[in-house]
């Protein structure tokens, strides 16, 4: 873990509880992410899973722990990780197509006016906006259409790690269906690594190549990491027929219905790592053996 | 059923009124008869005779106001100077004065804004010199500067620096956290934040205090210029009362309301310019 591409160790969050004494939100959380991975992270509201991501964009600062990307620790916001907020955060007095150049004007300050425009185009094109529509304000568009605005706007900087915050929680379940598509097409032709907040486990199966699972504040921790064992490129209509589909989701909801709350706040001893136990649910390999349904790797 | 559209019969309504608002005032002023009876050598020589100085009708109105303003720049002394001449020399204070103020008011407001340690800091004179009536400067400036011209546009500047100053640092500390986000983690400078983030998102607010400075710096111009003297629609507003000229004094009284409009459509403009729909 120590030598993965993005490592998080021993975080720890702690706030003042207004009243002398400190809350803890998560303690000791430690977990990697490998190169060109999609993970998604699951928790209930409360559990520290946006601290976490402000802590990985350096937009704030962990009481305790590092973050360490391809070795080096993390300290500030930089354009080496992009982030997607949850309302888009989108620069309203601009066009869809300013937006984005003005984030890349920023990654690429040597490109002329020209390369700028074309890269963003490319990629407004990629989320499959063209034409007369990334000529418009914000204000003219609608939710998913600004949120593909702000995903071509993280995708074309070409960030090393991407960060996206409950991107379509704002979005209706149709809307969000699309995007999701739109961003598996975007993620699939790059090696892009990925750290998605979601509140959805349909969506963390469709797009994932792992899921850690958070248990509830305080004293949260990232309990699980689960491997999404279904085959890519995946389709949300296909997938849904894939044996591991259920069995991984049934894991999900048991463990965010009922163990999420079992798990939780448990104080851990002094120096304490809490690194995530990996969970592999595999049933195309059951047909043939007679193995567990459920199976725990200790890492 | 609708034969016109809003617009047209809003204007069908404004010149309706207008003309009915004319015809009184007309009918109002001819009405007040002269006395015509048999005249004692005593009325005759405390001029009872002739028609009492009363208010102009707005035909008279008219004819001045075609007299001033087809020759508006004419320069025949210190006291007979064209309307275009006094309401230019009224434009150019106000204009200074109010840039300087926006000068100031503008990056102040943006410290202020940016740093609550500042906004705590001088809040507390900005409380006390806020609500000073600018024409109190008006003594201080005048043994201070000593010049009447230099002290009309510093009551001018000290007028119109609050709007501004306020409503720049509320623009400011208003941008939202997310706008700001965006640019620290694109690793924006912050001159490069205060220009491409922080300025377009606190305009909007920035202008309407600029719109508010401009009118209150047009009605305080009027004002100072009465005091201090020698050129300027105020001025010329109190000379013309001086000559009880009434005709013109109505006239300039039009006219300050007619280069306030305009200098408040031209900030309506920018307003609109820089507006945006969250």
């Amino acid at each position: 873990m120590a030598n993965s591409f993005l490592s998080i160790e021993k975080l720890t969050q702690r706030y003042p509880d207004g009243k002398g004494g400190e809350f803890t939100v998560f303690e000791n959380a430690s977990f990697g992410i490998e190169k060109g991975e999609f993970v998604c992270i699951l928790g209930h509201s409360g559990c520290g899973k946006s601290t976490i991501m402000n802590i990985l964009a350096g937009l704030s600062e962990p009481t305790k722990g590092v973050v360490k990307m391809d070795g080096f620790a993390v300290s500030g916001p930089s354009l080496d990780r992009g982030v997607v907020f949850q309302n888009y955060s989108l620069l309203p007095w601009l066009t869809a197509l300013k937006n984005v150049t003005f984030g890349v004007a920023a990654r690429f300050p040597d490109w002329t006016k020209q390369q700028v425009e074309d890269h963003s185009i490319a990629f407004l094109d990629k989320v499959g906006l063209s034409g007369d529509a990334i000529h418009r304000k914000p204000s003219q568009l609608s939710g998913g259409m600004r949120q593909r605005v702000s995903i071509a706007r993280a995708f074309a900087n070409e960030p090393k790690l991407l960060l996206l915050d409950e991107p379509f929680g704002a979005l209706d379940a149709l809307t969000r269906g699309t995007i999701q598509e739109e961003l598996l097409k975007v993620w699939s032709g790059t090696d892009q690594t990925v750290f998605m907040i979601t509140h959805d486990i349909d969506e963390a199966i469709l797009l994932a190549d792992r899921i850690l699972l958070m248990t509830n504040g305080p004293l949260a921790r990232v309990a699980e990491s689960v491997e999404i064992t279904i085959s890519r490129p995946r389709v949300r209509t296909d997938i849904v027929e894939h044996p591991n589909y259920y069995a991984i989701r049934n894991h999900l909801v048991q463990f965010l219905g009922k163990r999420s709350a079992e798990l939780a706040g448990q104080v851990s001893a002094e120096g304490e790592t809490h690194s995530p136990e990996t969970v592999r649910i595999d049933k195309t390999q059951d047909a043939a053996g007679e193995q567990p349904l459920l199976q725990a790797v200790k890492t | 059923m609708e034969l016109l559209s809003e617009n047209k019969r809003a204007a069908i309504w404004s010149v309706l009124l207008l003309f009915v608002g004319l015809f009184v005032w007309e009918m109002s002023i001819s009405a007040q008869a002269i006395n015509t009876g048999e005249l004692t050598e005593y009325e005759l020589l405390t001029g009872a005779g002739t028609a009492k100085a009363g208010v102009p009708p707005p035909s008279e109105v008219a004819v001045k106001a075609w007299q001033e303003l087809s020759n508006p720049f004419y320069d025949a002394g210190p006291n007979d100077k064209g309307i275009g001449i006094q309401i230019g020399y009224s434009i150019y204070r106000v204009l200074t004065g109010y840039f300087l103020a926006a000068i100031i008011a503008i990056p102040l407001g943006f410290l202020i804004g940016m740093s609550s340690v500042a906004y705590k800091a001088l809040n507390p004179f900005i409380q006390v010199l806020r609500p000073i009536s600018p024409l109190a400067w008006m003594p201080l400036a005048l043994f201070i500067i000593q010049d009447s011209e230099a002290s009309a546009i510093f009551v001018i500047f000290i007028c119109s620096i609050w709007p501004m100053l306020l409503n720049t640092a509320f623009g400011v500390a208003g941008v939202r956290e997310d706008w700001v986000n965006v640019a620290r983690t694109h690793e924006l400078g912050a001159f490069k934040t205060a220009f491409t983030v922080v300025l377009p998102a606190a305009a909007p607010t920035i202008v309407t205090g600029m719109r508010i400075s401009i009118g209150i710096a047009w009605l305080v111009i009027v004002a100072a210029e009465m005091l201090v003297g020698g050129t300027g629609i105020g001025y010329y507003v109190w000379n013309e009362w001086n000559n009880l000229d009434l005709t013109s004094v109505i006239f300039s009284i039009l006219m300050i309301g007619v280069v306030g409009m305009l200098l408040d459509a031209a900030f309506g403009l920018l307003q609109r310019r820089v507006a945006y729909v969250e």
